[in-house]
Order: C-alpha cells, then structure tokens, then sequence
C-alpha cells in the first residue's frame, strides 16, 4: 500500500501548510467561482473586494488590524461551496463574500444555519454582495446574512415604477431563461406592471432553455410580430448578448429592460448592437455624477485594466469597517448587530440596511448604453446614461422574513 | 530453478483462496478506521467523505468503461437522479416516513437504476463511438430538463433536506460528521465488494467478452446489447448509491450534480486510475479529488495541470497509474527493482527539469493575465522572481526545452534498462 | 403565410450554420473513424485568432490565416498525439481529444482571459443584404450561406471524384493495401485530420462573430454538433448535411408554436393550476423546449433508426 501511505502523507502534509490565523490582520473569506465557466466573474469580486480592502489598509485598517482577503474557489456549485466554508470555518475566519448563484448562497445560509448554532464561538457571518433571489431576505432569511444588492423583486418595483411614468410604452414583451431566476422575473414583471399601468399589454411571456439558444432570430420574429415596443428580460451572459444581436440583425426596433447588461463582458459581446435601446437597472453606474469616485475609478481601471462595475463592494466594506468599529471588535454577531439599522453616506445618497431582513435599501438607476459619455464600458466607445433615479425609499418591498437572533 | 523453489512457489500460490482474498479488505477496514484519527478537522475529514463516494461512483463507471468497452460522457445523470430521489425520500422521512436515514444510499441506487434501465434501453443498442455521443446528447437532454422542472429538481437552489430528521437507530442520527463518515464507508466496503463480485459471475465475464469481440459473443448466442444494458443498469445502480452518498453527506442536490463537470471528472477519475484493473478507479477517485479539494487552494490553474495531466496518461499510460505500478509486479517479485533505480533516478532529472518549466510557465501567464493585482513579484519553488522579467521567461523554456530534451535522451535507455529486467525477472 | 416564410428562412439559415460547424467533424470520422471531441475546441481557437489577426490586419487575412494555423495545428495534433494513441483503440482516441478540448480551453483562458473578446462582425459584411416584410437579414448570413454551401460541394466532390478522394477512403478500410501500393498512409491521415481542423477553424472565424467569442464557446457548442452528425448517421457527409437543415428548421418552427398541453387540457374542460404536482409537465408551451428539440430528435432517432439518417455503419 504504498501509494496510500504517500497520498495520506500528502493530505497530512497540505493540512498542516494551511496557513495559521495570524495575529495582526482580521481575514475576510470570499467563496465564488474562480475556475470553470463563471470564473471571469468571481475574478471581477476578487479585483473589487481587494482594491477596497487595499485602500482601508492603506488609512490604517481597522482596530489597528489590516484586513486580509482569502479568495476560496465555489466552483459555481453548492457543494464545492460547503467544503470552501469547511476551510473558512478551520482557518478560523469569521467573515465570507459571495455574490454569483443564488444557489451558492442557499448553501452558504444553510449551512451557516447549522454550523452557528452548534458552535456559536466559531460562528460565521455571510455579507452577500450579489445573489439576488428575494428569498435570502424573505422566507429563508437569516441574521448571520446581510444583503448589499437590491433584490430581483425590489429591481423590478424600481423599474416598473419608471416604465409606469414612460408613456410611449403600450405593449411589453417578457423573454426568459426557463430557470428559477427568470420565471421569477417574468411573475413580478407580470403582477407589478399590470397593477401599475392596466392599460399596458403584455403581448408575449417567452421562456427558452437556459444557455442553449444558439441563435435567436426565430425569437425576434415573435417579438417583432408581436408589435411589441419594449421587453423585459432578466437573460444574462450569452443568452443575452445573442438576444439582442439577433434583434439589431433583423432591424427590430424595441427598447430592451435588462438586469445584467452593463457589466461582466455583457456590453462588449453586444456592442453597437445595444446603443440607445439597451436600458439596465442597478445601483450604480460609472455615469452616476459622483465626483468623489473619480479617482478611484481611474485607479482601478489603472491596476486591473478593466472597468469598475461593483459600487456596493465599496459600499459593503465601508459599512463592515463602520460596523467593526461600532461593535470595536471583530465578533460576528456584535458586527451583526451594529450592521442592522446602520445608515451610511456613499456616493449616491443615504443607504440603509434593514434590521428586519438585512436587506440594504439604496438608490437604484435605470439607465441606457449611449454614445458620447464621459465614461464608456468595456471601451465600446458606449457609456451608460442616467433616464431615471428611483429613491431608496420607493425599492422597498413587503418582507415574510421572521428572524431568529443568536441570543447571546 | 530449483525443484524445491518451485515447490514453494506452488504452495504459495495454493494459500487458501478465502484467505488471500480477505488479506485486502482487512487492510482496507483498517486503513478506514485508522484514516478518521489521523485527519481530525472538518476539512479533513469532508475530503475523506468526498473520496468514498467518489470511489464508488469511479468504481461503478469503470463497470461500464474498463470491464465492458463502454465510455459514457454523461454517467453523472444516475448519479445526480439516484441523489435526488434519496433527497425526496429524506424529506419523506422528515415528514414521517419510517425509514432509516442509513438505507438512503439504496434508495438512490434504486432510482439510478430505474433511470439507468431506461436511458440504457435506448442508448445501449450502439456500442462505442455512436454510444458515448448518444450519452452525451442525453446528459443535456436531462440537464435542461431538470432547469424546467423545477418543482422536482428545485431549480436554481436545489432541493435540500435533514440528515437528522430520521428516527433514531442505534444512538446514531447523522450530525456529527463521523457518523456520515462511516456510513460512507460501510456502503463503500459493501458495494465495491457486490461490484467485485459481479465482474466474477459469468455476466461478468461476458460483458468482458462483449468489450473485446461482441461478434463472437452474438455468435455464442448471446446479444451483446443485452449484455451492455445489464453492464449499464449495474453501473448506474452503483451510480446512483454514490449520488445517494452525496446527498446524505451535503444535505442537498443541485443540477450542477447530474451535468457535463461530475461526468467528466468520473471519467478522469477512472481513466487516470487504469481501467484495466479493479483497483485502478479506486486510486484515481483518490488522487483526482485530492487535487480537485486541496489542489484548487494553491492555484487557480488546477483545471489546466489535470487536463495536461489527463492527456499525458492518455498517450503514454494507457492503462492508468496503476498500469505503470502493476508493470513492475513481475520484477518486484523477483526483488529486482533496485536493478531500475538508477535509470528511473535518470530519467528522473530531466522529467523535473520540464515539470518546474512548466509549471513555471503556466503560473506566470496565470499571474499576469488573472491576477495582475498580485503584482508582478511572485515566488515559485522557493525562488523570487519578477513574473514580467525576461529571465524569468527564458528560464522557463529553457527548463521545458532541456526538460524534453533529456527525457528523450534517456528514455530509450531506460525501456531498455527496463525490458532487460524484466528478461531477468521472467528467467 | 408570414411566419412559415420567416421560420423557413430562420431554420435553413441556422441549418447551414449547423452544418459549417460539423462538416469537419463529419469529414475527420468518416475518413479516419475518430471521433474528434476537440472539434468545438479547435472552432473556439479559429474564433480566437481570426479576432486577434484581425486586430492588426482586418478580417479578410484572418479568414485566411485562421483556418490555416488551426490546420497545421490539427495536423500536429495528429502528428504527435492521435497517432501514438491511435495503437490503443477508438476509446483511448476519444479520450485524447477529450482531454485535449479541457487542455484548450484552459490555455484559452490564459492567453485570452476568461471574459469574451470583442470580436463583431466585420464592416464589410455588416449591412442589410436585403429585406423581407420589414425584417432585415445582414450580408454575413448570406456569407455564411455562402461558405456552408462551398464546403458541402467541395467536400462531396473531392471525396468521391478526385484521386485523393479515393485513396483516402481505401486508406481506411484497407490501409495496409493502400501502403503496399505506395501511399503513405499516416501522411494521408495526417492531411485529413488537418483539412478537418482547418474547417473547424474556418467555421470558427464566422461563427465566432455570428455567435460570442468566449472560452465556453467550445463547450455551448460541442453537444450540438455530435447530435447532428449522430442524427445524420455518424460518417456521412449528407446525412450531416440534411441532419443540420432538418433540425435548424424543426428548432425555428417549435419557437413559433405557443400551445401547451394545459391548452389541450382546457379543450377537454380540465383546468390545472399553480399548485397542481406536474404543473411543470403541462405549463410547457412546445416554443419552450424548442432548443432541446434537436436532443429529442437524437433519442427519437435511437428508438426508430439506429444507425440515423444516412449512416451506413453500425460502430
């Protein structure tokens, strides 16, 4: 059996290179796919996070300590993740990032449910800077999760709201991915545009295959025969870029509602295709006038020679960092606890974070890709151009969430 | 040799066949009781949960691929159905369904069964290339169809349940992640001993015959698709009380269980253990999710240095690591490999030398083009350098130049050191 | 009238974007009876290239220059991989390509990032080539039209009409007769498995601008292609051909057709619900599993004809 003996030495041997908690710096692990297909996104939130923490550090860190990020791989799945936060929870870390799959961070709150209750010494918390699916902060809430992005449900309040006021807006079209996550979006686009504007018709309510649409025309074409002039769609990644290609292809003339289109390659694989009628709806967008983020976004593009896309990564850190220094110390529930109900200054106006689902309430903008801004994306030459601000007061939406605080 | 020598030898070989049998899986109950002690953390101990269901499931997909010439790109799809049906049953049991939370691996292997009868209907009827192409058209059939049916699979989140749920049998009720351990490994012990068993019934044998020449076998009278779906539907039973395993272990099953990755890693599994031997998926189940758990830690190229790693056994090991170990069976015995050390040890430099350019490579183009905010300053094999500097890329295509340069320098040497042993051994 | 002019047009359109991505495939089987999983890989890289030649030189030099490199590319794969595994078997050959398509995208990661590139149509063939009932169809469908039309026509008459044609195809049932008449067989293999790749790469240099350019190109696309030359019947270049139309044209025509079987039920006064178990099962409209169609199309195939539509070899 000596191959066995060898590969357990090599197991022994890795276990103990795992690098001890050391003393001077308060580690932060980040769990997101940073191997496979989604891994271009997990590098994204790696760039963000350290180029936030990089600039705390560089004023002196917190508690006197410098924050350390530790970037473990989810491989987009959640399995892979629940071993990752093993490592987080043996190396003693006490904070984790996520962001992509909804699903991952399911497993994340799952399993950060169980393992906290057991062993509320080692306890975890769990600050979501992206996965949106609203029953993070409604039924399956949690007090060790905190939410910094606005929920798909409070995304598409925001962008009703501002379709409802937009009155060359007659027939809307909703298309799809046959997921979980775009069935979502296709129910609220549903309910919230027909309670908003009664007169308003949905002509089309289409779900296709999630990335397996090689070529949209056959899909344009029911659109177009529709006579539709706007579409709703939550598609992302490929499914989206395509889309709105095949669109331009057959000359169809429609303004395009989209979560996902300013960012993550998006606007690069659409390209021209998507001037003046690609519209998105976000927290933030490089165009936003906040002149107090000007070098910092020269800066990033400087040292990671692309675009800077997340503001809340900026906005998370910054009220972690506050909520350390409130609580002054690094105990997750302290820190949890002065998260909830803090208010904070960013470069948009006044979030805050609510106490009763961890849900921060910020400023969201609905914008279009436009030519001759001061910024572009992903050096298209297009940048993103403000049509609509929605108050932080107006995203909020109706909670279910009963939460259940650590009694300590 | 000697007449007394031989006489020996024949007595060794007539030990009673029970015994021989038994002197591994003793050692195998040991290693498991032992393995738990010595590895302590959470971490630990879930890498040692992974490997026995990894090993389970690389063993029933070498009934298909090693013993009966099948190769199958989609075999996570039993995997993944029998691990939803054992999670559909704890939910059950959550609701009050008396069933004990242990037997939840045969549920899922009856639900890869039933699956693996009926996909193993229609794609059985072709063999090689035509097969492995039709198991890949029906692994993205199902994955699409599990994204629609997301009252069953539980869409993008998955359907998850509770492992403490269940009643309670023996003191034993599954939180505690030792519990989960030895349940993962009575049912590992259990069914890699029915799988051993079955390639010994003469099912076996002529899914062995169908492998090597299905035209005789149809001859004799039996149809070799027949036999290729018995072959299939073990397999996928296996298949599925892996899934069954994985489901108890995370408490969960998501799509990304029945899709392209799990298939493909199942079969580098297999391949990079041997196929030829039964030992072989066990070695590579191993070794390839020790890389996949710990290696990932280290550097993000993990995916790359498998995948090379993969291609390099497929062209100079066709039969697996434990192919190259079980070469020098006829030398060992005749305790002759000292006689090899000095060219393996030759052999060994330059193999080194292209290894660290290599690796040297990859890892500069994965600092600079992945993570630039890292800076340019990285250290490798205990040497500084500046990934930007000339040096650092001369050095390391003068390493993979003189790397393969040596290794084809020597190689002719020791095969020949090689055979010429072996000539002595078999004197 | 309409909507079958239009699905008609969309599906012929797609087929031939099918059958551009498989042709080299079908040719590399059929000649030297590997299946060559890398296929995908090597159309990602013709992709890849035909972008970053076009960077410096526009496209028109890349769409030579692509297909090309992939060419010499494949030829070296076959040189130096396939032919020392080719002695294990068809599985082992599989197997190599296999890993092989990991390793590529992989290195495509690392040369190119893990974003796509912005790799768009060129100008030249980026305007309305002409326009039906106010839908417009750009130059580069007809391009490719163009293209997948060519390859047909020139594949079928180079394999059954020309000289080399025939010594190719007698090197792979009788390779040791066609060497004791002088040939060189391994080089004849060797040009084949490079002509097939050159193809992929070709395909690549259109599809990757038609399609994103990304490091899952290869990975979106692979499937689909072996369903096609599956369904043609593994080994013919006219069964792919039909196979690609066929099934371009089912896909485009299922996206037209909204009916559920909830809509079948109501005929019969059967209402179902949210709530009801196999909502899922009724709610699922035909335009809904359109993409998935072609996979049906495979199993269907299985069960009716096994060997597919022209396939002449039971492997």
């Amino acid at each position: 059996m000596p191959i066995i003996r060898r590969a357990l030495l090599g197991v022994a041997l890795t276990l103990a290179a795992l690098p001890a908690a050391a003393q001077d710096s308060i580690k932060i692990g980040y769990i997101d796919p940073l191997s496979g297909a989604f891994a271009n996104v997990g590098e994204l939130g790696v760039h963000h996070f350290q180029f936030a923490m990089d600039r705390i550090n560089a004023k002196g860190g917190v508690l006197g300590k410098k924050l350390e990020l530790v970037p473990l791989d989810s491989k987009a799945n959640p399995q892979d993740t629940q071993i990752a936060l093993k490592k987080v929870i043996d190396d003693g870390i006490r904070f984790v990032l996520q962001g992509n799959g909804s699903n991952v961070a399911h497993a994340i709150v799952d399993t950060l449910s169980k393992h906290n209750e057991r062993e509320p010494a080692k306890a975890v918390l769990f600050l979501n800077y992206a996965a949106v699916d609203p029953a993070l902060t409604n039924d399956k809430c949690s007090f060790w999760h905190f939410r910094f992005d606005a929920d798909a449900d409070m995304k598409m309040e925001a962008l009703t709201n501002y379709m409802a006021k937009q009155q060359g807006i007659k027939k809307v079209y909703l298309i799809n991915q046959d997921y979980s996550f775009g069935k979502a979006v296709a129910a609220a686009a549903q309910a919230m545009m027909k309670q908003k504007r009664a007169d308003v018709q949905i002509v089309g309510d289409e779900l296709h295959p999630l990335g397996k649409v090689q070529d949209f025309s056959p899909y344009v074409a029911k659109i177009k025969a529709s006579g539709a002039d706007s579409v709703i769609t939550g598609n992302w990644g490929n499914d989206l870029s395509l889309l709105v290609k095949a669109a331009k292809d057959a000359g169809l003339n429609v303004d395009w509602y989209t979560y996902y289109a300013g960012g993550l390659s998006t606007p690069a694989a659409i390209g021209q295709a998507g001037k003046d009628r690609v519209k998105q709806i976000t927290e933030w967008h490089s165009n936003v006038e906040a002149a107090a983020l000007d070098e910092e976004l020269d800066a990033y593009k400087k040292k990671y020679n692309e675009d800077f896309y997340f503001l809340r990564t900026r906005n998370l850190m910054e009220m972690l960092v506050k909520a350390f220094e409130q609580a002054k110390s690094a105990d997750p529930v302290k820190v949890g606890i002065a998260l909830e109900g803090m208010k904070h200054q960013t470069p948009t106006g006044e979030v805050y974070m609510r106490a009763d689902n961890h849900q921060l309430i910020q400023p969201l903008f609905v914008s279009t890709m436009s030519a001759g801004m001061k910024r572009d994306v992903e050096n298209t030459g297009l940048g993103f151009k403000t049509d609509g601000r929605i108050e932080a007061k107006d995203t909020e939406t109706p909670t279910t969430c009963k939460m259940k605080r650590p009694s300590a | 040799m000697s007449e007394v020598a031989l006489k020996t030898r024949a007595a060794r070989t007539r030990a009673p066949v029970w015994l021989r049998a038994a002197v591994p899986w003793a050692l195998a109950v040991l290693i498991i009781l032992a393995l738990p002690q010595l590895m302590t953390t959470s971490f630990g101990r879930t890498l040692l949960i992974e490997m026995g269901i990894a090993i389970v499931f690389a063993v029933a997909y070498n009934m298909l691929l090693g013993e009966t010439g099948m190769l199958s790109f989609g075999h996570a799809i039993y995997f993944g159905l029998g691990g939803y049906a054992a999670v559909h049953v704890l939910r059950f049991i959550a609701a009050g369904l008396l069933l004990p939370v242990a037997l939840l691996p045969l549920v899922g292997g009856l639900g890869g069964l039933v699956f693996g009868l009926l996909f193993g209907y229609l794609s059985t009827r072709r063999a090689g290339t035509a097969f492995a192409m039709i198991t890949l058209g029906l692994m993205e059939l199902v994955v699409a169809l599990a994204l629609i049916f997301d009252h069953l699979f539980g869409g993008e989140e998955g359907i998850s349940g509770n492992r403490t749920s269940g009643p309670e049998l023996f003191g034993i009720t599954f939180g505690s992640q030792l519990h989960v351990y030895y349940l993962v490994a009575v049912w590992m012990l259990v069914s890699l001993a029915l799988m051993r068993a079955f390639t010994r019934t003469p099912v076996g044998r002529l899914c062995n015959a169908v492998r090597d020449n299905p035209e005789r076998v149809q001859f004799l009278g039996y149809d070799p698709s027949r036999i290729r779906l018995i072959a299939f539907a073990g397999s996928s039973f296996f298949a599925g009380v892996a899934g069954g395993l994985f489901a108890v272990n995370y408490e969960l099953m998501a799509i990304n269980s029945l899709g392209a990755e799990r298939s493909a890693l199942v079969l580098l599994m297999a391949y990079i253990g041997g196929i030829g031997s039964f030992l072989g998926p066990i070695l590579g189940a191993v070794l390839v999710t020790f890389l996949q758990v710990a290696l990932s830690d280290y550097t993000q190229a993990w995916l790359l240095y498998l995948g090379l790693f993969f291609v390099l056994v497929t062209l100079f090991a066709p039969n697996g690591l434990i192919g190259l170990v079980l070469m020098h069976g006829p030398i060992a015995r005749a305790g002759l490999l000292h006689r090899l050390a000095a060219a393996y040890a030759l052999a060994l430099v330059p193999a080194l030398l292209l290894a660290a350019g290599l690796i040297a490579l990859v890892e500069i183009n994965y600092r600079l083009a992945i993570r630039p905010e890292l800076g340019p300053a990285m250290k490798l094999f205990g040497v500084a350098f500046d990934a930007k500097s000339a040096t650092a890329w001369i050095v390391s295509f003068l390493l993979v130049g003189a790397g393969l340069l040596g290794l084809r320098a020597v190689a002719p040497r020791v095969a020949a050191r090689w055979g010429e042993t072996l000539e002595v051994a078999r004197a | 009238m309409e909507l079958v002019v239009f699905s008609l047009l969309n599906g012929v359109l797609y087929g031939l974007l099918l059958f551009m991505l498989s042709s080299g495939l079908t040719l590399i089987f059929s000649m030297m009876g590997v299946l060559n999983f890398a296929h995908a890989s090597l159309f990602m890289l013709g992709a890849y290239l035909a972008y970053q030649i076009g960077r410096y030189t526009g496209f028109w030099p890349g769409l030579v220059l692509a297909p090309l490199i992939v060419g010499l590319l494949g030829a070296a794969i076959e040189r130096w991989g396939l032919r020392t595994v080719h002695r294990f078997g068809h599985v082992a050959e599989l197997l190599f390509t296999f890993g092989l398509a990991l390793l590529i995208e992989e290195v495509v990661q690392l040369i190119w990032g893990r974003a796509p590139v912005p790799y768009t149509v060129p100008s030249s063939l980026d305007f309305a080539a002409f326009t039906l009932f106010g839908t417009t169809y750009p130059a580069y469908k007809v391009f490719m039209v163009l293209i997948s039309i060519g390859m047909f026509g020139l594949l079928g008459l180079v394999l059954t009409k020309t000289r080399i044609g025939l010594i190719i195809q007698a090197a792979l049932t009788h390779p040791d007769m066609v060497a004791a008449l002088g040939h060189n067989v391994p080089r004849v293999f060797m040009l084949v498995f490079g002509v097939g790749s050159a193809l992929a790469g070709l395909a690549g240099v259109i599809g990757g601008f038609a399609l994103v350019t990304s490091p899952t190109m290869a990975r979106t696309l692979g499937p689909i292609v072996f369903v096609v030359i599956v369904v043609g019947g593994l080994g013919s270049l006219t069964g792919a051909f039909v196979a690609s139309l066929l099934i371009g044209i089912v896909q485009t025509f299922a996206v037209a057709i909204d009916f559920s079987l909830i809509d079948l039920l109501a005929r019969f006064g059967v209402t179902v619900t949210r709530a009801d178990t196999f909502y899922d099962l009724w709610r699922i409209k035909l335009a809904q599993l359109a993409p998935v169609l072609p996979y049906f199309m495979l199993v269907l195939m299985l069960i009716m004809r096994p060997r597919g539509l022209m396939g002449t070899r039971e492997t």
